[in-house]
């Protein structure tokens, strides 16, 4: 089952509401809920994850009842519905990519985090898991990162450990803002 | 070297802004359309160029677009399917990432041509760098004043807008990207109506792959009647083919249509063979949904004539010896791979990615996922396989939208083509675990490499 975490309060900015304005004002009159993902993508960006709460503030930004909301937030498998580590590591794990070592490159971050799929490492940096086909078969294995979802291809061992010690030093030099 | 009209002009540094682009020619067909062509001409000269639908179907993109209702007062859209979900294929992208003015520039004609006021490119939410890219480039064609209101003095106004998906391999089909696009689940409607008739916003619609609305451009600048030369027979034009697998070059490659898959498969030009010195064992031509084929039947068709990378000759011999040429998604497999195990990993993809509105597709999927790993992990049994055809036969063609064949196709026709494989790991469950089956009756027709140099 499907379960959506509650978090503290969710405040929307100024600037994310006008930037919620934007959006809408791509939609014909009447269809401004059109902007429903796009603006999910924006939540999830803010906040790392997308919470009951905002999903409520979304539904009455939007002028439609918070079960629409839910139901596309829980639909789409990008979007969190609980919190995850700071950075989450998404390998594909589709055919095209298996032929050349994405099994392999699982288990080693697996080993490499020591979490599980789906778990967040102690320090709350990361997690990770497989997702499907990203559209990069030919320069595979391949992984993301959101919320910009970076790209790293070709993936060795080697680097996942350079990307990984990347990650932390960054994380070092700026302690995140939301965490 | 083979003409290319898509990707002629991607090494081209700074080709992704709109100057180098207008520099290469970009451009010029907005200019000629809107300018010296009616909306009708561009219609007739997409249906004299022969292009068919590059997302996977194969449609006549001209008589798509003829369908579009068109009743007054009422606006009409054009949605561009930029889902790019089917596994193998990673074309979109690349010509999103390296060459973005060629989709705008499509998309300001096909959108001329269809009338519509408002244009959306529906993007999967992975992408969100190309999102940014189609972004930046829409700004600078804005600027140019190739789009906003009476472009380039014509009269004609249009607004594109970029729209980002949420990850659903689902949304790719027209209808379920409909759904997505007006903010809810992506669940495939029920046809008719068509989106021509009742499409976003009940409003006609016309959807078309990136490859699709990219091709458009050239049509204009050189002809429909041009276009329609390159190619072979009712294959017109060049295709963007996404090479992926265990290929020394895998990347995406523009064909002329019509190229032998041996020449496409071996040549130095294309992917430079098979990786590692190894043999060919099979191919998945056209995205993960399309059938299976051994190598001998990649190669030759069973009338032993070369196979060629058209929409016909990877036809030949229907499902029972030939395959689709789809998206383009070209996946090659080696002797080390296990059929089993890929197909596996295809039916955990469908049934991870059916929408579930359908019983024979909800089910049918977790079913054969089911059975398969089973079979993979050594507790199947031999009349497992005959269950596997029954449940694909089941869905096949009972479903709301073609996921559901695209499920059972795969599975099909790896039975079909490599049932004593299935076979072996049920009556050699142990061994299957520790060794693959290798290449068997199926193999490669072409001589082993003798001397892999280092
Ligand atoms: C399950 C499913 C997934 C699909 N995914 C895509 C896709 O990612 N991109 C695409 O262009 N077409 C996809 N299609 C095909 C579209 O439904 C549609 O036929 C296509 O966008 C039409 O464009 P075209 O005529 O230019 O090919 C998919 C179809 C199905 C059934
Ligand atoms: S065939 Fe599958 S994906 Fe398509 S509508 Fe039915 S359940 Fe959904
Ligand atoms: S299978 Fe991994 S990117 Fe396509």
């Amino acid at each position: 089952m499907l379960s959506i975490s509650k978090s503290e309060e969710v405040i929307f900015t100024p600037e994310l509401i006008s930037q919620f304005n934007e959006i809408v004002s791509r939609y014909p009159e009447g269809k401004s809920k059109s902007a429903l993902l796009p603006i999910l993508h924006l939540v999830q960006a803010e906040f790392g994850w997308v919470s009951s709460e905002a999903m409520d503030k979304v539904a009455a930004y939007l002028n439609i009842q918070p079960i629409e909301v839910y139901e596309v937030a829980t639909f789409y498998t990008m979007f969190f519905l609980k919190p995850q580590g700071k950075y989450v590591l998404e390998v594909c794990r589709t055919g095209p990519c298996c032929l050349v070592g994405a099994e392999k490159i699982m288990k080693y971050i697996e080993e490499k985090l020591q979490v599980k799929e789906g778990q967040v490492t102690e320090d709350g940096l990361f997690s990770w898991r497989g997702v499907e086909c990203l559209a990069a078969c030919g320069m595979a294995p391949v992984l993301q990162i959101g919320p910009e979802y970076t790209f790293y291809e070709n993936l060795t061992e080697s680097k996942i450990d350079e990307l990984v010690e990347n990650l932390k030093l960054t994380t070092a030099d700026k302690p995140a803002q939301n965490s | 070297m083979a003409r290319k009209l898509l990707l002629e002009h991607i090494n081209v540094s700074g080709i992704n802004t709109l100057d180098v682009y207008r520099q290469n020619g970009g451009y010029r067909a907005v200019e000629k359309a809107v300018k010296t062509l009616s909306p009708e001409n561009v219609l007739e000269e997409v249906k004299t160029s022969g292009l068919r639908g590059r997302g996977g179907a194969g449609f006549p993109t001209g008589m798509k677009w003829s369908f579009l209702a068109k009743p007054e007062g009422v606006p009409r859209y054009l949605v561009c399917n930029a889902d790019e979900s089917e596994p193998g294929t990673f074309k979109d992208r690349y010509l999103m990432t390296y060459i973005p003015h060629l989709l705008i520039e499509g998309m300001i004609i096909s959108s001329y041509a269809l009338g519509a006021n408002v244009s959306y490119i529906y993007v999967r939410g992975e992408m969100m760098p190309q999102i940014r890219i189609l972004e930046k480039a829409i700004a600078e064609a804005k600027n140019a004043g190739f789009l906003g209101k009476n472009i380039l003095g014509s009269g004609y106004d249009l607004e594109l807008y970029v729209q980002p998906g949420g990850g659903a391999y689902i949304c790719g089909e027209e209808t379920a990207l409909i759904e997505s696009l007006e903010g809810k689940r992506g669940n495939p409607r029920i046809k008719p109506p068509f989106p021509a008739i009742s499409g976003l916003y009940n409003c006609p619609t016309v959807v078309n792959n990136v490859e699709t609305i990219a091709a458009t451009v050239s049509i204009i600048n050189d002809g429909g009647e041009e276009y329609s030369k390159i190619g072979l027979g009712r294959s017109t034009g060049t295709k963007l083919i996404s090479a992926s697998g265990n290929l020394n070059k895998p990347g995406v490659y523009e064909i002329e249509l019509g190229l032998p898959v041996e020449e496409f498969i071996y040549s130095d030009e294309y992917c430079g063979g098979i990786a590692n010195g190894k043999r060919l064992k099979a191919v998945v031509a056209g995205g993960s949904s399309v059938p299976i084929l051994p190598a001998n039947l990649i190669l030759k068709t069973i009338n032993n004539q070369p196979r060629l990378m058209s929409y016909e000759s990877l036809a030949d011999g229907g499902f029972a010896s030939g395959t689709m040429l789809g998206s383009g998604g070209f996946i090659a497999f080696d002797e080390d791979q296990c059929i089993v195990r890929n197909t596996w990993n295809f039916s955990r993809f469908y049934h991870h990615e059916s929408c579930g509105q359908c019983s024979p597709c909800r089910e049918g999927t977790g079913w054969m996922e089911k059975v398969l790993h089973r079979l993979e992990y050594g507790h199947g049994k031999m009349s497992d396989i005959d269950l596997l055809v029954d449940v694909a036969k089941k869905i096949e063609g009972n479903t709301i939208c073609p996921l559901g064949d695209a499920a059972a196709w795969p599975v099909a026709s790896a039975i079909r083509h490599f049932r004593d494989e299935f076979e072996w790991h049920v009556t050699h469950a142990k061994e299957a675990m520790e060794r693959n089956y290798g290449l068997a009756h199926y193999a490669d027709p072409l001589p082993a490499v003798e001397a892999v140099s280092n």
